[in-house]
């Protein structure tokens, strides 16, 4: 055993990690404290007064769940709209990223130009939501050039108005949640497969397996750990959709509340009435969901 | 016989790549279309595009660039340097404190060591959002609406940021290394800042690019701390646009005010995408 003490340098530790803790506690953490504070208090504006805080218990609560409760819309129908909106663009999403994904890496079909069509198929996941929203509200509204060439062309008697129907509303927020995330997918679900052993696809060939059997023998039972990583957090995503429902309706969720999603709902609460005993409540609700969804990926992760 | 046989399955071969090839050129002109379309409009005049639907473009690009630069309501030149402001200095501070958070967190023992790594990880799933009401509530009881600080310091704690600089380190840091340093005299700021930074570059380069265009495009938060016209961040001005009266619009200010909030990340993406598409990879999935 050297004499040598060696010195300590422990307090280094705790000096090189203050600040991020110090900014988490005060804009982070204290934040999450007193929004789960204010969700027990009836705390909102009206008007020039300011209502509360008074203590009211789990009531905010019970007004998010209960139906027609002082005419709130109970919070299952956005809970429901944004999990809708999530799957209409989640499912061709992971459908198409699956199969890019499949291309990109079969060796059998050796495809050129990858880096082209990454780059391409990518790009959108980086153009700011609002302004892609504000684009597809412009090209689809009754006098944009949708229309025109609709109208133009004979192929409608007149404008269709796209942005006042439930189907066509969200089929365009799908849409552009598909556009948005493709591209993404793919990329991760391709790594996650280029992280298979080459030789087991090797030998499964020589063996005479058919790339289907190869895909559902071999491809996905080892992708799974990644599949249900990028799935969920997906998911978790979904869950926090708003820039592209909130531009395209103008806050307003058209028609009647469909397309309102969780944190639109949120939202409302946090302008005008600054009613932070509702909010906190939604707030919590988030939070509690996503827990549930990350202990979840956690799992997965750890599984592996 | 085996000759047919393989010159089937080179028939089937090249069928399957052509519908490949087909499929993946449709997925790329999808997602060009709706690009090119706002280009091609942010070229054509209000009567233009009233006209109807074109693919050519217009030759007034100049002029609709020139009034969505002047407009008298949405102030875009100071919604980007806004924007900049907040996008650039969110960039920096993340980048660098998660690093150096990584760095206390990997390279020193003490007690809490672990504990703090896995809290870390256990916050890092939780949605900004939930922390929004307090953070709005704190934010208009102590006057810091229409502040862009507000909206940047925050930034120096990163869960995702500092999760991704400890791989890094873990898999390019020799702890020798900080030991030969020692060695020779560094102080212990010093050998962050002049040795393992360095190192870290290319980990720095990717999340501060993340962070950049996350923060450019973030609409949320800011949407509700800032309604001053000379705070506001290029995403609400986009949102103003939705919210006026459509039908009295110039069209071609329209697309070109949005084609100005695009371009500063499409540049960036265009010069880097190569390095960007790698970290989309790096830091999520561990292979």
């Amino acid at each position: 055993m050297p004499k040598k003490k060696s010195i300590s340098y422990a307090k280094w530790g705790y000096i090189f990690i203050a600040p991020f803790f110090l900014v988490y506690i005060i804009f982070t953490l204290y934040p999450q404290i007193l929004t789960v504070y204010n969700s027990f208090f009836e705390y909102y504006r009206d008007g020039l007064t300011i209502v509360g805080p008074n203590f009211v218990g789990l009531k905010n609560y019970q007004t998010l769940f209960q139906a027609n409760n002082a005419g709130y819309v109970p919070i299952i129908k956005f809970l429901g709209n944004t999990l809708w909106l999530w799957i209409i663009g989640a499912v061709p999403q992971f459908t198409v990223a699956m199969l890019l994904a499949l291309f990109f890496t079969s060796t059998r079909l050796n495809i050129k130009g990858q880096q082209f069509f990454k780059t391409v198929i990518y790009m959108p996941n980086l153009i700011m939501a609002s302004a892609f929203s504000m684009l597809f509200f412009a090209l689809f509204s009754q006098v944009g050039p949708i229309n025109q060439l609709l109208v133009a062309n004979g192929w409608a008697s007149q404008p269709i108005n796209f942005l006042g129907m439930r189907v066509t509303v969200q089929t365009l927020i799908g849409i552009m949640n598909f556009l948005m995330w493709f591209g993404n997918t793919t990329i991760l679900l391709m790594a996650g497969i280029q992280s298979i052993d080459e030789a087991l696809f090797e030998s499964a060939r020589l063996d005479g397996s058919t790339s289907t059997q190869v895909f559902f023998h071999i491809t996905m039972p080892l992708l799974m750990p990644i599949f249900i990583y990028v799935f969920i957090t997906s998911m978790i995503g979904g869950i926090q959709m708003f820039d592209v429902p909130q531009v395209l309706t103008n806050g307003y969720g058209i028609p009647d509340n469909t397309s309102t999603t969780l944190i639109m709902y949120l939202n409302n609460f946090l302008g005008i009435s600054k009613n932070y005993g509702m909010a906190g409540a939604v707030s919590v609700l988030l939070f509690v969901i996503t827990a549930v969804l990350s202990s979840i990926v956690f799992k997965t992760i750890n599984k592996k | 016989m085996q000759k047919d046989l393989n010159k089937s399955a080179e028939i089937k071969l090249w069928i399957s790549r052509i519908v490949v090839y087909a499929i993946l050129i449709f997925l790329a002109f999808l997602c060009l279309f709706f690009f090119y379309l706002m280009i091609i409009n942010s070229s054509r005049s209000n009567a233009q595009l009233k006209e109807g639907f074109t693919v050519i473009p217009g030759g007034h690009f100049l002029d609709n660039f020139y009034n969505a630069w002047h407009d008298g309501d949405i102030n875009i030149p100071v919604g980007m340097k806004n924007s900049f402001i907040v996008a650039a200095a969110s960039a920096v501070l993340t980048t660098y404190f998660s690093a150096m958070t990584a760095y206390g967190v990997y390279v020193y023992n003490f007690r809490l060591k672990h504990f703090v790594h896995i809290f870390i990880l256990a916050i890092m799933m939780i949605p900004s959002q939930v922390s929004a009401v307090g953070f709005i509530q704190l934010a208009f009881q102590y006057n810091l609406t229409n502040k862009l600080w507000v909206l940047f310091v925050p930034s120096i704690a990163a869960p995702v940021v500092y999760f991704y600089m400890y791989q890094y380190l873990q898999a390019t840091l020799p702890l020798e290394m900080v030991e030969a340093a020692r060695i020779d005299g560094s102080s212990e700021f010093r050998i962050f800042n002049r040795i393992v930074l360095p190192i870290m570059k290319p980990a720095i380069a990717v999340q501060m690019i993340f962070s950049f265009v996350g923060s450019w495009n973030n609409y949320f938060m800011p949407s509700l701390l800032l309604n001053a016209a000379d705070k506001k961040t290029v995403p609400i001005m986009i949102a103003q646009l939705r919210s006026a009266d459509y039908s009295k619009f110039d069209m071609g200010k329209v697309y070109m005010l949005m084609l100005m909030a695009i371009l500063p990340v499409m540049i960036i993406y265009i010069i880097l995408s190569k390095s960007i598409i790698k970290g989309v990879t790096s830091g999520s999935v561990k292979g």
